[in-house]
């Protein structure tokens, strides 16, 4: 498998990172390397075995419509690096 | 103006698919045990570990959320999975706290319905659901100076999205859709519905094509609609975009694939600002939570919960009743509306067409007191009314055996809502008793054509149209209360006798 320099920048936005043209030449490069690695599980024959993304063989798991109390603001706010009025304060998502 | 160009352009097909997205009325979160009484509290009360995002935590499912929406999708008419799958749906944004909204992507609980949509010209179109899945509301942010303010009071409220194929092809048809949804989910009890307050949110992607488009099974370049917070917002954005995009078209142009956002003040719609640069949600299947297997039986139980529908309900009415399509239809929009109305006839009687003179008494004039009463429109009000479905029954009954008349019946009708008294002791401590009796009436015709000589000459000479200014005038004189047939009768008797 080879990831373009393109699929690159395109992850990298997504995860809202800022690369550089050598960044992103050297993160193609390595990120290639790793999938390459990864894709040699595709040697195993799977062709018997259904795909699942689960391997504890739960189904099910569910619980009954019954609120209880969770944080109060104070404590729900304790962690944020900035709040204000009792809400999460941001830098401002569209431009002004 | 577009909007007020004219509506139809046969050289056009209008092709309009529907997103609806829907609040369930669960007492708790989707994934948590959060309270979902945000409305009115302050900001981030109603939040804990899990609805915050925070790592280590794990989401648990609502059973009842799972039940609501399996629930709403035997309504549809869909297929229910075997197996449903939720998935995470990754996009960047301050008010979903864990990065990713839980979501369902390729095994929804539900999928292949179908709804027969009324329309008002007595013609039913089909409009296919594509699927109806289940999924986590997102909290809310304000704006201002700057900063966004996050509150995540509604982060992970139940949200059940029912998705159409496109299939509508006119404003009506979507307008119809949307209000027989809305209706739906109100019977079964599984949300208020109410668009102002964003418990039910419409987005219908637009678009139009030819006819040699359509023969080559291609489709025209859609334009999503949000922000609409009215049923008919959502009829005005689906004209005024139709309009806006054949003219692009017709002017040479090409539309362009958007979201638009629509200006309830222009009327008009309005390119909307963009979240996310991209949208590729790259979604993958929750691994925090199992699947959901639904046995056979388990779907059987939920189906056996379901109320009788609307579309059934008015069939009823029309089939059994003898009711005309117009008040089978109001009086089957709204359950509550319809259990009035079970009960007034269940207590007044189904015979000598009986429930079609109980309609017509609660469409025309209880509906009219109910728009009166500065409220809004909401019929959902006729649950609070004083008046009780038997107190209605017994009021149509005074009037059948002509204790008193039916335009009495009005101002006895009129009382009982503002006090919730019974129409007997209304009657009997207004005196508004029927006055039958031929020498009242027979009294009153005469002092009316005493005191109208000039009248009763016209009359006399010709000018027979005069019967009704003098029959106004015997009912003002008994104060409205004289049997009007017998009145009439005497008029009559006494006005040709000359």
């Amino acid at each position: 498998m080879h990831l373009t320099q393109e699929e690159v920048r395109h992850v990298a936005e997504l995860a809202k990172l800022r690369l550089t043209e050598a960044e992103v030449r050297q993160y193609a490069a390595q990120l290639s390397a790793i999938l390459d690695y990864a894709e040699r599980i595709q040697e195993v024959d799977t062709s018997s075995v259904p795909p699942t993304p689960y391997v504890l063989g739960l189904e099910n798991v569910m619980r009954d419509d019954e609120p209880q109390p969770g944080l109060d603001n104070e404590a729900a706010l304790s962690n944020a690096p900035d709040s204000a009025n009792g809400f999460f304060r941001v830098r401002a998502v569209f431009e002004e | 103006m577009l909007a007020a160009t004219t509506k139809s352009d046969t050289r056009y097909e209008l092709v309009v698919g529907m997103e609806v997205h829907v609040q369930l009325l669960t007492r708790s979160k989707m994934f948590c045990r959060c309270a979902t009484d945000y409305a009115g509290a302050p900001p981030n009360t109603r939040v804990c570990p899990v609805c915050l995002g925070m790592p280590g935590t794990l989401p648990v499912i609502n059973r009842d959320a799972v039940e609501a929406t399996v629930k709403t999708g035997l309504a549809l008419g869909c297929e229910i999975a075997e197996t449903a799958v939720f998935a995470r749906k990754n996009y960047t944004y301050p008010d979903l706290p864990k990065g990713y909204q839980i979501s369902q992507f390729e095994l929804p609980l539900c999928i292949h319905g179908r709804v027969d949509v009324d329309l008002p010209d007595g013609s039913t179109s089909p409009i296919r659901v594509r699927r109806v899945h289940l999924e986590e509301d997102t909290g809310r942010s304000v704006h201002e100076g700057g900063y966004s303010y996050v509150d995540l009071n509604r982060a992970g409220v139940p949200l059940m999205e029912i998705v159409t194929e496109a299939d509508i092809h006119s404003a009506e048809q979507a307008y119809a859709f949307l209000t027989g949804l809305r209706s739906v989910l109100r019977y079964l009890g599984v949300s208020s519905g109410d668009m102002e307050k964003g418990a039910m949110r419409c987005e219908p992607n637009i678009s139009v094509r030819t006819p040699e488009q359509k023969a080559r099974g291609e489709y025209g370049a859609k334009v999503e609609v949000k922000n609409l917070n009215s049923f008919r917002a959502v009829r005005s954005a689906i004209e005024y975009e139709m309009r806006r995009q054949i003219d692009v078209l017709q002017s040479g142009g090409a539309v362009e694939q958007v979201n638009m956002g629509w200006d309830e003040e222009r009327q008009r719609t309005v390119l909307q600002r963009t979240k996310e640069s991209s949208d590729d949600y790259r979604y993958f299947p929750e691994p925090d939570l199992p699947p959901l297997a639904l046995s056979r039986a388990w779907v059987d139980e939920i189906r056996a919960e379901l109320p009788e529908l609307p579309g059934a309900k008015r069939a009823r009415y029309i089939r059994d009743w003898g009711l005309r399509p117009t008040e089978a239809d109001a009086l089957t929009g709204e359950s509550l509306v319809a259990c009035f109305f079970e009960g007034a006839v269940a207590a007044y009687g189904e015979e000598d067409g009986k429930p079609q003179r109980m309609a017509n008494w609660i469409t025309g004039e209880l509906f009219r007191l109910i728009y009166a009463d500065g409220e809004g429109q909401d019929l959902r009000q006729i649950a609070d009314v004083r008046i009780a479905p038997a107190q209605l029954a017994a009021l149509l009954a005074l009037i059948d055996d002509k204790t008193i008349n039916p335009n009495t019946g009005k101002k006895v009708l009129d009382i009982m809502y503002a006090t919730g008294d019974d129409p007997q002791d209304i009657v009997a401590r207004e005196g508004l008793a029927m006055v039958s009796d031929t020498s009242v009436i027979d009294e009153a015709v005469a002092s009316i054509l005493a005191a109208n000589p000039a009248e009763l000459a016209r009359y006399r000479g010709g000018e027979t149209k005069l019967f009704g200014f003098f029959m106004g005038q015997v009912m003002r004189a008994t104060q409205g209360k004289a049997d009007p047939n017998a009145a009439r009768q005497r008029l009559q008797e006494l006005l040709d006798e000359a």
